[in-house]
């Protein structure tokens, strides 16, 4: 018996095990929404302030249950308001399925009301994108769309879907197969390229792995953690790939790349092989192409054929997997011996430590070191910027604490909402977890909006608001490199401000948006912390009612001048590192 | 190894005969910045299948890339490097040079029968050539035709590419 689109659609929902679908309403998707009405048992509808959030809320969600996440928006300024979220999906290897609604067929091309050529303006910033032409093709593309959004190299798939073929009838089956004749994600490993690259590595003096964010897409940190230790091999991560080994292990060195840790950038410079895995080896991360890791001979694992050999020249390519690559590793694993290797490691570590200096005060260090005393095994989600460093470099991620920050877009407004959705991905799986997430004044004011879904949902989430009144990331640019020139960073600034001003003083106008009354009209407890003694109990106050149920802000005030290093400047080479 | 040399490449490729396909082929290469020298698209003995022929100016690391990009591609079914391959190749181009009467038509003529392309249309004071050569060959002609004609109008339709059967020279 033939059903409508609409139907079909829903079923699809429940036959991916979809639990949770990230929804905002309009008139392209009033038929699925009037269908996911009558099945309002079957899912969970989380019901977003903005659709841009809405999908880093879809995003927070994959990345902590390793499951698709799911958006439904409307056509138009629905479905354009989802692109910077799907842009943040697609350079962080996220999967999603992205449902727009669209004008019906017979209005398409017509620039009929809320109609945009979405699957146009997305295409190079999807893993796929499509729109269902045919009411036959539906269960099909349906198919296609969660089989390859969550295979192979995750990312973000848009099904874009004209009202008429929602209300259509057409088959009833959802197929239970898929069959993409262009589409064939690499799942076995070349067992001769992993033996070259286990030959380089055993021949190997100053052997180092360089670990990226594909170690946490394919959970294989058990697997890293294993073949590290089999092999007596230090580790670096890159921002996304931090907690691929559990950061007290005396094999982890620390984050490399531009903010990255003394020690590892020098251990990268000086190492005779790189054994790197599930990284595309970015900029942020390599600095000066010609000079990174110079002496080494390099070995890349990566599931994208096309990241293998683009940024940097690679002795052996290995496609994979990695927990693949690495099971098959660690047959053959045998120590190394890297005594001399390691204790020169630890001489540049005790050479130039990663330590502010500044451990009194509300410093930002101090306060990510109370952070993760507290909050010990959460998910950490971060926005962008300083405050986003400082959590990758301070806070320490061991046991089943993980990180969610935006590494390949950089998106600010990230953070909130994606915590958001790593707390719905933690109350579905029965878990109580705490979600922390650390925001800067200038990210979070990005989606703040996103507070009524974390109250209206039930979404408790701790938010740590690094309060420096500026857009700290830039003006520390500004400060190193464009001689204190601050200009278009200051959140406080007025006509009445003297001109080029050099930073704050006594005669600053007060901060424009009081936080504490903010998060007050919802509802939500918030606290400023303007002294060291206050950190811990506000947080300790802040664990507790996330326990309960309730989420809170923690607007932390800490000093305007506050730096992130060591710090590369964009192009150059990693041993070129500001440190003071 | 690799090497930094510029070079002209091709490229033909199947693709899934489906609208967005070639939009997404071409924003490849516009988003990319890669020089895109000439791209040809059409159906194939099947019919949901079309084959592009593709011709790039790039160094031997961005050629890798480009491939892997179009590999990776969900609507491309399959690459072929024909870059140092035997092949047939060929473009259509159509010159319409229009002014010329008595010697000047003459000499059209002749520039005909030497590159041995057809006169497929005729006027009172203009001539049409259809040329099927290859796209070197075609360049060659167009700069003799401009350098002789004034007022000229020409279309060209880029390359199609298939292997030779047996091993002959390109
Ligand atoms: C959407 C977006 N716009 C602009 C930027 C550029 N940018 C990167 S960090 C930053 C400042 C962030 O300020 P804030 O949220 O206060 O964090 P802080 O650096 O002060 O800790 C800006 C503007 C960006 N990454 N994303
Ligand atoms: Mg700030």
């Amino acid at each position: 018996m033939d059903i409508t689109g609409r139907k079909l659609i829903v079923k699809a929902l429940q036959e991916e095990g979809v639990d949770t679908i990230f929804g905002y309403p309009g008139g392209m998707v009033t038929d699925i929404v009037d269908e996911l009405y009558k099945q309002e048992d079957k899912f969970r509808l989380i019901l977003p302030r903005h659709e841009q959030a809405l999908v880093h809320e879809a995003e927070g969600y994959a990345r902590q249950s390793g499951k698709v996440g799911v958006c439904l928006v409307t056509s138009g300024p629905g479905a354009t308001n989802t692109i910077t979220g799907i842009a943040d999906a697609h350079y962080d290897s996220i999967p999603l399925v992205i449902i727009t609604g669209q004008v019906s067929q017979g209005l398409i091309g017509n620039d009929a009301f809320q109609e945009v050529d979405i699957v146009g303006m997305t295409r190079s910033i999807v893993k796929y994108g499509v729109t269902v032409n045919d009411r036959k093709d539906l269960g099909r593309i349906l198919k296609m769309a969660f089989y390859i959004a969550r295979s192979g190299k995750p990312g973000p798939v848009l099904v874009d879907i004209p009202k008429d073929i929602q209300k259509a009838n057409g088959p009833s089956e959802y197929p239970q197969t898929v069959n993409i004749r262009g589409y064939k994600p690499n799942t076995s490993v070349h067992i001769g390229q992993l033996k070259r690259a286990f030959k380089l590595l055993r021949s190997a003096k100053r052997p180092l792995i360089l670990a990226g964010g594909g170690i946490h897409i394919s959970r294989a940190e058990k697997e890293l953690t294993a073949f590290a230790e089999k092999m007596q091999i230090p580790v670096v991560t890159t921002v996304m790939g931090k907690g691929a080994i559990p950061e007290d292990h005396p094999l982890y060195i620390g984050n490399s790349g531009m903010h990255g840790r003394y020690a590892a950038n020098i251990a990268e410079m000086e190492c005779d092989l790189l054994f790197s895995i599930g990284t595309r080896f970015n900029d942020r991360i390599t600095g000066d192409l010609n000079e990174f890791a110079p002496k080494a001979k390099i070995v890349h694992v990566d599931i994208d054929t096309a990241s293998i050999s683009r940024n940097v020249v690679v002795d052996v390519p290995v496609v994979s997997d990695a927990k693949l690559a690495l099971t098959n590793l660690l047959e053959w694993a045998e120590p190394l011996e890297t005594g001399e290797w390691r204790e020169q490691i630890s001489a540049w570590e005790a050479e130039h430590p990663l330590d502010m200096k500044k451990t009194k005060g509300v410093s930002p260090q101090n306060i990510m070191t109370s952070i993760a005393k507290v909050f010990g095994d959460a998910t950490y989600v971060t926005d962008v910027g300083q405050h986003q460093m400082w959590a990758s470099q301070f806070i320490p991620l061991n046991g089943k604490s993980r990180m969610i920050t935006s590494g390949g877009l950089g998106t600010m407004g990230f953070g909130f909402p994606a915590a958001i959705g790593a707390k719905a991905a933690i109350r579905d799986a029965g878990e109580d977890r705490p979600v922390v997430c650390i925001t800067g004044d200038g990210g979070m004011q990005m989606n703040m909006q996103e507070m009524a879904t974390a109250v209206c949902n039930e979404l408790p989430v701790t938010v740590c608001l690094i309060n420096n009144k500026f857009l700290g990331m830039v003006r520390q640019q500004q400060q190193y490199f464009y001689g204190k020139r601050y200009e278009l960073v200051c959140l406080n600034k007025r006509p009445d401000c003297p001109p080029n001003c050099k930073g704050p003083s006594e005669a600053c106008p007060p901060y424009v948006l009081d936080f504490t009354k903010w998060a007050g009209s919802y509802g939500v407890d918030a606290i400023r912390i303007e002294k060291e003694e206050e950190i811990l109990p506000a947080l300790e106050q802040a664990a507790q009612a996330q326990k309960d149920g309730r989420s809170m802000v923690l607007e932390f005030m800490v000093a305007t001048d506050e730096v992130v290093l060591p710090m590369v400047k964009g192009g150059m080479a990693n041993s070129d590192m500001i440190l003071k | 190894m690799t090497n930094k040399k510029l070079k002209n490449r091709w490229i033909a490729m199947y693709v899934e005969n489906q609208v967005g396909v070639l939009a997404k082929v071409s924003g490849l290469f516009s988003g990319k910045s890669y020089n895109l020298q000439s791209l040809t698209v059409g159906t194939t003995e099947q019919e949901d299948v079309s084959r592009m022929t593709i011709s790039v100016l790039s160094d031997d690391l961005t050629f890798e890339q480009i491939k892997k990009q179009l590999n990776s591609m969900v609507e491309v079914i399959k690459v072929m490097d024909l870059t140092d391959v035997p092949i047939h190749m060929k473009e259509i181009l159509y010159a319409k040079i229009k002014g010329v009467k008595g010697e000047e038509k003459q000499e059209v003529f002749r520039i005909a029968e030497t590159f041995r392309v057809r006169i497929c249309d005729i006027g009172e004071d203009s001539v049409l050539i259809e040329s099927a050569l290859t796209e070197r060959k075609n360049n060659e002609l167009l700069s003799l035709l401009k350098k002789q004609f004034r007022h000229l109008e020409v279309v060209r339709g880029g390359s199609v590419a298939i292997e030779s059967i047996s091993t002959s020279c390109r």
